[in-house]
Protein backbone atom coordinates (compact mmCIF):
# COMPACT_ATOMS: atom_id res chain seq x y z
CA UNK A 1 0.00 0.00 0.00
CA UNK A 2 1.28 3.40 -1.03
CA UNK A 3 -0.26 6.82 -1.45
CA UNK A 4 1.23 9.09 -4.09
CA UNK A 5 0.60 12.73 -3.30
CA UNK A 6 0.61 15.43 -5.95
CA UNK A 7 -0.90 18.88 -6.28
CA UNK A 8 -2.72 20.93 -8.87
CA UNK A 9 -2.98 24.36 -7.26
CA UNK A 10 -4.81 23.92 -3.97
CA UNK A 11 -6.15 20.51 -5.01
CA UNK A 12 -4.49 17.48 -3.50
CA UNK A 13 -4.46 14.42 -5.75
CA UNK A 14 -4.11 11.27 -3.67
CA UNK A 15 -3.33 8.24 -5.83
CA UNK A 16 -3.94 5.12 -3.79
CA UNK A 17 -1.83 2.15 -4.86
CA UNK A 18 -2.59 -1.40 -3.76
CA UNK A 19 -5.35 -2.76 -1.57
CA UNK A 20 -7.64 -0.56 0.50
CA UNK A 21 -8.94 -2.48 3.52
CA UNK A 22 -9.15 -1.92 7.28
CA UNK A 23 -5.44 -2.76 7.60
CA UNK A 24 -4.24 -0.13 5.13
CA UNK A 25 -6.98 2.45 5.92
CA UNK A 26 -5.12 3.90 8.90
CA UNK A 27 -2.03 4.67 6.82
CA UNK A 28 -4.04 6.37 4.05
CA UNK A 29 -6.01 8.38 6.59
CA UNK A 30 -2.86 9.70 8.29
CA UNK A 31 -1.09 10.40 5.03
CA UNK A 32 -3.94 12.52 3.61
CA UNK A 33 -4.83 14.25 6.87
CA UNK A 34 -1.23 15.35 7.33
CA UNK A 35 -1.51 17.07 3.92
CA UNK A 36 -4.85 18.67 4.82
CA UNK A 37 -3.19 20.46 7.73
CA UNK A 38 -1.15 22.46 5.22
CA UNK A 39 -2.70 25.87 4.65
CA UNK A 40 -2.42 25.53 0.89
CA UNK A 41 -4.59 22.42 0.60
CA UNK A 42 -8.29 22.89 0.01
CA UNK A 43 -9.69 20.17 -2.26
CA UNK A 44 -9.01 16.45 -2.55
CA UNK A 45 -9.24 14.11 -5.53
CA UNK A 46 -8.96 10.39 -4.82
CA UNK A 47 -7.45 8.50 -7.74
CA UNK A 48 -8.33 4.81 -7.59
CA UNK A 49 -6.77 3.74 -10.90
CA UNK A 50 -4.08 1.71 -9.09
CA UNK A 51 -6.36 0.15 -6.46
CA UNK A 52 -6.57 -3.62 -6.89
CA UNK A 53 -9.01 -4.25 -4.04
CA UNK A 54 -11.34 -2.26 -1.82
CA UNK A 55 -13.89 -3.25 0.82
CA UNK A 56 -16.24 -1.10 2.90
CA UNK A 57 -13.28 0.27 4.88
CA UNK A 58 -12.72 2.49 1.84
CA UNK A 59 -16.11 4.13 2.38
CA UNK A 60 -15.06 5.13 5.90
CA UNK A 61 -11.77 6.58 4.64
CA UNK A 62 -13.48 8.65 1.92
CA UNK A 63 -16.31 9.86 4.19
CA UNK A 64 -13.83 10.84 6.91
CA UNK A 65 -11.73 12.88 4.46
CA UNK A 66 -14.93 14.40 2.99
CA UNK A 67 -15.84 15.74 6.45
CA UNK A 68 -12.35 17.19 6.90
CA UNK A 69 -12.42 18.84 3.46
CA UNK A 70 -15.86 20.31 4.20
CA UNK A 71 -14.38 22.09 7.21
CA UNK A 72 -11.98 23.80 4.79
CA UNK A 73 -14.90 24.70 2.49
CA UNK A 74 -13.25 22.52 -0.11
CA UNK A 75 -14.52 19.83 -2.47
CA UNK A 76 -13.79 16.14 -2.71
CA UNK A 77 -14.23 13.80 -5.64
CA UNK A 78 -13.21 10.29 -6.70
CA UNK A 79 -11.84 9.14 -10.06
CA UNK A 80 -11.03 5.93 -11.94
CA UNK A 81 -13.39 3.79 -9.87
CA UNK A 82 -13.63 0.12 -10.92
CA UNK A 83 -17.00 -1.61 -11.36
CA UNK A 84 -16.52 -3.62 -8.17
CA UNK A 85 -15.74 -0.48 -6.16
CA UNK A 86 -18.61 1.36 -7.80
CA UNK A 87 -21.03 -1.26 -6.47
CA UNK A 88 -19.84 -0.61 -2.91
CA UNK A 89 -20.03 3.17 -3.47
CA UNK A 90 -23.58 2.86 -4.77
CA UNK A 91 -24.88 0.68 -1.95
CA UNK A 92 -23.40 3.03 0.66
CA UNK A 93 -25.07 6.12 -0.80
CA UNK A 94 -21.66 7.76 -1.11
CA UNK A 95 -22.33 8.94 -4.66
CA UNK A 96 -25.24 11.08 -3.47
CA UNK A 97 -22.75 13.46 -1.86
CA UNK A 98 -19.44 12.76 -3.59
CA UNK A 99 -19.03 13.02 -7.37
CA UNK A 100 -17.19 10.29 -9.31
CA UNK A 101 -15.37 11.27 -12.52
CA UNK A 102 -13.82 9.17 -15.26
CA UNK A 103 -10.35 10.61 -14.91
CA UNK A 104 -8.23 13.13 -13.02
CA UNK A 105 -8.38 15.81 -15.74
CA UNK A 106 -12.18 15.94 -15.59
CA UNK A 107 -12.06 15.98 -11.78
CA UNK A 108 -9.59 18.91 -11.80
CA UNK A 109 -11.78 20.87 -14.22
CA UNK A 110 -14.78 20.43 -11.92
CA UNK A 111 -12.97 21.79 -8.85
CA UNK B 1 -24.96 -32.28 -1.96
CA UNK B 2 -21.46 -33.32 -0.89
CA UNK B 3 -18.62 -30.81 -1.18
CA UNK B 4 -15.95 -31.70 -3.72
CA UNK B 5 -13.26 -30.12 -1.54
CA UNK B 6 -12.89 -28.63 1.93
CA UNK B 7 -10.41 -26.48 3.82
CA UNK B 8 -10.04 -25.15 7.36
CA UNK B 9 -7.61 -22.67 8.78
CA UNK B 10 -7.04 -20.60 11.87
CA UNK B 11 -5.13 -17.35 12.16
CA UNK B 12 -4.43 -14.54 14.66
CA UNK B 13 -6.81 -11.60 14.79
CA UNK B 14 -4.29 -9.23 13.19
CA UNK B 15 -5.41 -6.77 10.54
CA UNK B 16 -2.62 -7.92 8.22
CA UNK B 17 -4.46 -11.27 8.05
CA UNK B 18 -7.48 -9.65 6.36
CA UNK B 19 -5.61 -9.75 3.05
CA UNK B 20 -4.22 -13.21 3.82
CA UNK B 21 -7.69 -14.68 4.45
CA UNK B 22 -9.34 -13.23 1.35
CA UNK B 23 -6.49 -14.31 -0.91
CA UNK B 24 -6.63 -17.87 0.51
CA UNK B 25 -10.40 -18.04 -0.02
CA UNK B 26 -10.06 -16.78 -3.60
CA UNK B 27 -7.24 -19.23 -4.36
CA UNK B 28 -9.25 -22.14 -2.99
CA UNK B 29 -12.37 -21.20 -4.93
CA UNK B 30 -10.45 -20.63 -8.16
CA UNK B 31 -10.17 -24.43 -8.55
CA UNK B 32 -13.67 -24.48 -10.02
CA UNK B 33 -12.86 -21.64 -12.38
CA UNK B 34 -15.31 -18.84 -11.55
CA UNK B 35 -15.05 -15.47 -13.31
CA UNK B 36 -12.71 -12.77 -12.00
CA UNK B 37 -15.72 -10.77 -10.93
CA UNK B 38 -17.08 -13.69 -8.91
CA UNK B 39 -13.66 -14.12 -7.27
CA UNK B 40 -13.64 -10.41 -6.40
CA UNK B 41 -17.07 -10.87 -4.77
CA UNK B 42 -15.66 -13.69 -2.61
CA UNK B 43 -12.61 -11.65 -1.63
CA UNK B 44 -14.72 -8.67 -0.64
CA UNK B 45 -17.21 -10.69 1.43
CA UNK B 46 -14.42 -12.58 3.25
CA UNK B 47 -12.60 -9.32 3.91
CA UNK B 48 -15.73 -7.83 5.52
CA UNK B 49 -16.40 -10.86 7.72
CA UNK B 50 -12.77 -11.18 8.87
CA UNK B 51 -12.53 -7.44 9.54
CA UNK B 52 -15.68 -7.67 11.70
CA UNK B 53 -14.15 -10.54 13.69
CA UNK B 54 -10.97 -8.56 14.29
CA UNK B 55 -12.35 -5.14 15.17
CA UNK B 56 -15.72 -6.02 16.68
CA UNK B 57 -15.29 -9.61 17.89
CA UNK B 58 -11.90 -9.10 19.48
CA UNK B 59 -11.79 -5.27 19.52
CA UNK B 60 -8.23 -5.47 18.17
CA UNK B 61 -7.05 -7.64 21.06
CA UNK B 62 -5.43 -11.05 20.58
CA UNK B 63 -7.70 -13.80 19.44
CA UNK B 64 -8.11 -16.47 16.87
CA UNK B 65 -10.23 -16.39 13.72
CA UNK B 66 -11.25 -19.57 11.93
CA UNK B 67 -12.16 -19.79 8.28
CA UNK B 68 -13.46 -22.89 6.58
CA UNK B 69 -14.74 -23.45 3.05
CA UNK B 70 -16.86 -26.16 1.47
CA UNK B 71 -16.38 -26.13 -2.26
CA UNK B 72 -19.10 -27.49 -4.55
CA UNK B 73 -19.02 -28.01 -8.28
CA UNK B 74 -20.77 -24.71 -8.87
CA UNK B 75 -20.54 -22.79 -5.61
CA UNK B 76 -18.89 -22.28 -2.25
CA UNK B 77 -19.88 -22.10 1.38
CA UNK B 78 -17.60 -20.04 3.64
CA UNK B 79 -17.64 -19.87 7.43
CA UNK B 80 -15.85 -17.19 9.45
CA UNK B 81 -15.85 -17.73 13.20
CA UNK B 82 -14.47 -15.92 16.22
CA UNK B 83 -14.66 -16.48 19.95
CA UNK B 84 -14.90 -12.78 20.70
CA UNK B 85 -17.49 -10.72 22.48
CA UNK B 86 -20.43 -11.48 20.23
CA UNK B 87 -23.12 -9.21 18.79
CA UNK B 88 -25.94 -8.22 21.20
CA UNK B 89 -28.43 -7.45 18.41
CA UNK B 90 -27.68 -9.17 15.09
CA UNK B 91 -30.63 -7.58 13.26
CA UNK B 92 -29.41 -4.12 14.21
CA UNK B 93 -25.83 -4.98 13.21
CA UNK B 94 -27.06 -6.07 9.77
CA UNK B 95 -28.80 -2.75 9.07
CA UNK B 96 -27.05 -0.71 6.36
CA UNK B 97 -25.05 2.19 7.85
CA UNK B 98 -25.33 0.88 11.40
CA UNK B 99 -21.97 0.81 13.15
CA UNK B 100 -21.02 0.47 16.80
CA UNK B 101 -17.72 2.18 15.98
CA UNK B 102 -18.38 5.48 14.14
CA UNK B 103 -15.31 6.98 15.85
CA UNK B 104 -13.16 4.50 13.92
CA UNK B 105 -14.65 5.74 10.63
CA UNK B 106 -16.42 2.43 10.05
CA UNK B 107 -19.12 2.84 7.43
CA UNK B 108 -21.52 0.24 8.82
CA UNK B 109 -21.72 -1.40 5.40
CA UNK B 110 -19.96 -4.70 6.18
CA UNK B 111 -23.00 -6.99 6.34
CA UNK B 112 -24.70 -5.13 3.48
CA UNK B 113 -21.67 -5.77 1.28
CA UNK B 114 -21.61 -9.46 2.28
CA UNK B 115 -25.33 -9.79 1.53
CA UNK B 116 -25.09 -8.16 -1.86
CA UNK B 117 -21.95 -10.01 -3.02
CA UNK B 118 -23.05 -13.44 -1.76
CA UNK B 119 -26.33 -15.33 -2.28
CA UNK B 120 -26.92 -16.18 1.36
CA UNK B 121 -25.51 -14.80 4.63
CA UNK B 122 -26.36 -16.20 8.06
CA UNK B 123 -25.10 -14.78 11.34
CA UNK B 124 -25.21 -16.64 14.63
CA UNK B 125 -23.83 -14.77 17.61
CA UNK B 126 -23.85 -15.06 21.37
CA UNK B 127 -22.62 -12.33 23.70
CA UNK B 128 -19.44 -13.45 25.44
CA UNK B 129 -19.10 -16.53 23.23
CA UNK B 130 -18.46 -15.32 19.70
CA UNK B 131 -19.86 -14.99 16.20
CA UNK B 132 -20.19 -17.30 13.23
CA UNK B 133 -20.91 -15.95 9.76
CA UNK B 134 -21.96 -18.49 7.11
CA UNK B 135 -22.04 -17.38 3.50
CA UNK B 136 -22.96 -19.17 0.31
CA UNK B 137 -22.42 -18.18 -3.27
CA UNK B 138 -23.40 -20.02 -6.42
CA UNK B 139 -21.33 -19.22 -9.48
CA UNK B 140 -23.68 -18.52 -12.35
CA UNK B 141 -20.79 -18.70 -14.78
CA UNK B 142 -20.41 -22.45 -14.11
CA UNK B 143 -22.89 -24.69 -15.88
CA UNK B 144 -23.14 -28.33 -14.91
CA UNK B 145 -25.78 -29.37 -17.49
CA UNK B 146 -23.47 -31.30 -19.80
CA UNK B 147 -21.59 -33.15 -17.12
CA UNK B 148 -24.31 -35.49 -15.83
Amino acid sequence: MKVKISYKGSTLIASIMGELDHHSAEYIREKIDSELIKATTKNVIFDFSKVSFMDSSGIGVIMGRFKNVQKLNGKLSVTNVSDQMMRIFEMSGLLKIIPAYDNIDVAINKM
Amino acid sequence: MQPINQMKMEFSSKSSNEAFARVVAAAFVSQIDPTLEELADIKTAVSEAVTNAIIHGYENSNGSVRMSCNLYRDGVEIFIEDEGQGIPDVNQARQPMYTSKPEMERSGMGFTVMESFMDKVEVVSEVGKGTRVSMYKRFNSIHLDNEN
